[in-house]
């Protein structure tokens, strides 16, 4: 029976991810991508990873997505005026090539680990995914990747506040 | 009945009628602060449908069923649509997790008073809450008029820089609990014997003014400044349309409210028996206090300018609310058993040296109003 | 049953409420059709001044929303922090100070070259 909210799940993520590809329009596009991202954190519930899948919809859909509304109305991309140029021909080949390496990676992971990942595993403990273990786990054994976190926000910070506030001649 | 058809009973019950409750709730509310900000203002406020005016939005709740439907030029019509729809559909949902009682106990199960005990309430409150940008986003970016766009990009620029002191404030309660679930975080404030409001007063104070700020309410209501921006994000906006970015907001002042009392005042536990009827009354009684307290807010100071709302922000609430998570987590590892009374002393002595230091420095600039204007009796003499 | 469950039923009804209410406001409030004027933008009643609608917007906006997403994730990171906090007692301390010491490096930077300034 856990099926069927997955495929429930990832029928609307497909279409929404197919609709942001083929909008002409940049906003509209912009809220699908919204639609796809809480899909995904759903998929993250299903899985029984509620902190992240909070995070998900709290960081992707409610943060970020913002930021890239902001670009396109900075930008005057989002009327129906279409794409600021066409897209050159190389960029076509390129995706399709790419996607196709991406599905081929994916392929042969779940080849490779077999059984495990085909099969949902039985049991996880009733603690999985909640905000403590992730807290103990973070503060433990993964301290090192999360102090380093900091770094890589304050050089993102940096790069945003040198970008915007460059003096053009 | 099986358990799980219960539970799908029992739940389905709870989100008809918090919906119904919430929706209701907006016609109320709208007469309400008609009538408290009227009185502020001395003037009467709705008088003329129904016994005190009561009647007042039902008049305007069909007027604007009613309204022509008129669509600008050059509109976004998918956007312009949704907009409203995406501003009133989170602000219910949040309320989901929101807890207005103790558990109780019907034919032998469990039933919780919140419509989903999730492990993350807190987080999903605030994660929803902060979705309510897009709405206003949205709706002034899809309306083809220069006024409902840059209304929209400022009330969405205000209300992510809110949201920050916001989340700060709410990590110190839940550093208290050492809960992310609002029904924990309740009974914690039971258990130490006094509300949240006493070890994080400070706490309580900046979440106060953030969330006044992230709701878009006066003195923060930049998104509807009539006299810079015609009306702002709505102003293409008619009918029913219209009334739905205005159920948003004051469903969301509701959730905000509802969240303010689980985290400070203690939830539903007042004085007297504890039955879940009573409980209730005080869950409501506390809310309330809570939008009077909002509306009051609205009739007292006038809209603040915007740059100087955005450095408030940044530059004052977020440094504030750094030091006061700061401070909590410092008293809780040194103080260990004693921390909540340790806090509540510091709470209340930077408190008093606050208040002592804003009155000086306003006699400070009054004399220096003094030494610059001239004083009546002075052009006499 | 999955206790997200009653979120979901809550979102059904919701957006039930709000299409339906819509779909009905715009049944009994036809268009009534109308001149250019009455569809034209409202500013003031005065005439759309001549110009791009969506012009190009403040830079400053990109910043703050910037900003916004970088504070959003350090608060984020505080809430496990908060909920494990004392079963860290000291230790939790001086992991987050370290984190947020180097985050507060870059708010002191953005405040010394004013991108907290709204000119």
């Amino acid at each position: 029976m856990t099926w069927i909210p997955f495929v429930l799940i990832a029928a609307v993520a497909v279409f929404f991810a197919l609709y942001l590809v083929l909008s002409k329009n940049a906003v509209h596009g912009a809220l699908s991508l919204v639609l796809v991202l809480v899909s995904l954190a759903i998929f993250f519930l299903l899985l029984g990873a509620e902190f992240i899948f909070i995070v998900q919809v709290a960081v992707y859909a409610g943060a970020i997505m913002v930021l890239f509304l902001f670009v396109m109305m900075l930008l005057n991309v989002g009327g129906a005026e279409g794409p600021l140029r066409e897209n050159p021909s190389w960029q076509l080949a390129a995706a399709i090539v790419l996607g196709c390496v991406l599905l081929f990676e994916a392929a042969l992971h779940i080849a490779r680990a077999g059984e495990g990942v085909r099969h949902f595993p039985q049991a996880i403990a009733a603690d999985f995914g909640s905000p403590e273990r992730i807290g103990q786990l973070l503060f433990s054994s993964y301290l090192l990747p999360f102090e380093i976190t900091s770094l890589v926000l304050l050089a993102a910070m940096i790069g945003a506040v040198v970008l915007a506030l460059r003096r053009f001649p | 009945m099986s358990n799980t058809t219960f539970d799908w009973i029992a739940s389905l019950i709870k989100a008809v009628i918090i919906f119904v409750v919430l929706l209701q709730l907006v016609p109320v509310l709208i007469w309400l602060e008609r009538k408290v900000v009227a009185r502020m203002q001395q003037r009467i406020g709705p008088n003329r449908v129904g016994p005190f005016g009561l009647l007042q939005p039902l008049a305007d709740a069909v007027k604007l069923m009613a309204k022509e439907n008129i669509i600008p030029t050059g509109v976004d019509k998918l956007v312009y649509y949704l907009a409203p729809v995406i501003s009133i559909v989170p602000a219910l949902a949040a309320f989901a997790v929101v807890p207005f009682g103790e558990p109780i106990h019907v034919a032998g199960r469990v039933v919780y008073l919140q419509v989903a005990h999730v492990n993350i309430g807190i987080l999903y409150v605030l994660a929803l809450s902060s979705l309510a940008v897009y709405g206003i986003t949205l709706a002034g970016w899809s309306s083809n008029n220069k006024y409902s766009l840059l209304g929209g990009l400022r009330a969405s620029a205000q209300m992510i820089s809110y949201e920050i002191p916001v989340g700060l404030t709410v990590v110190a309660v839940v550093l208290l609990a050492g809960s992310l679930d609002l029904l924990d975080i309740v009974n914690q404030q039971v258990k130490q014997g006094i509300w949240n409001i006493g070890p994080q007063f400070i706490g309580f104070l900046l979440f106060v003014v953030a969330s006044n700020a992230e709701l878009n309410r006066a003195p923060f209501d930049m998104a509807e400044a009539e006299s810079e921006l015609v009306a702002g994000f709505h102003t293409e906006y008619t009918g029913f349309r219209f009334a739905m970015f205005f159920m948003g907001e004051y469903v969301n002042m509701v959730t905000t409210s509802a969240l303010a009392t689980v985290m400070y005042l203690g939830g539903w536990h007042g004085f007297g028996p504890d039955v879940w009827y009573l409980n209730l009354i005080w869950f409501i009684l506390k809310i309330f206090a809570f939008i009077i307290f909002y509306m009051w807010v609205r009739a007292s100071w006038p809209r603040i300018r915007y740059d100087q709302l955005m450095g408030f922000g940044w530059k004052v609430m977020i440094p504030a609310a750094l030091l006061n998570l700061a401070a909590t987590a410092v008293v809780i590892v040194v103080a260990k058993e004693r921390a909540t009374l340790w806090l509540t002393a510091v709470n209340i002595a930077l408190f008093v040296v606050f208040l002592a230091v804003l009155r000086l420095v306003n006699s400070r600039q009054l004399e220096q109003h003094r030494q610059v204007v001239p004083q009546p009796d002075a052009v006499r003499g | 049953m999955n206790p997200y469950l009653p979120i979901l039923f809550m979102l059904i009804i919701a957006t039930a409420f709000a299409v339906g209410a819509l779909s009905l406001a715009m049944f009994i409030g036809r268009p009534k059709g109308g001149n250019e004027r009455k569809l034209a933008p409202y500013e003031c009643g005065i005439e759309p001044v001549v110009g791009e609608v969506r012009e190009r917007f403040p830079v400053k906006f990109y910043l703050v929303a910037m900003l916004f997403i970088l504070f959003d994730i350090e608060v984020i990171f505080l809430y496990p922090w908060a909920v494990v906090f004392r079963q860290l007692q000291v230790f939790g301390l001086i992991e987050m100070g370290i984190f947020l010491a180097i985050l507060l490096l870059g708010y002191m930077y953005v405040w010394r070259v004013g991108a907290l300034e709204w000119q």
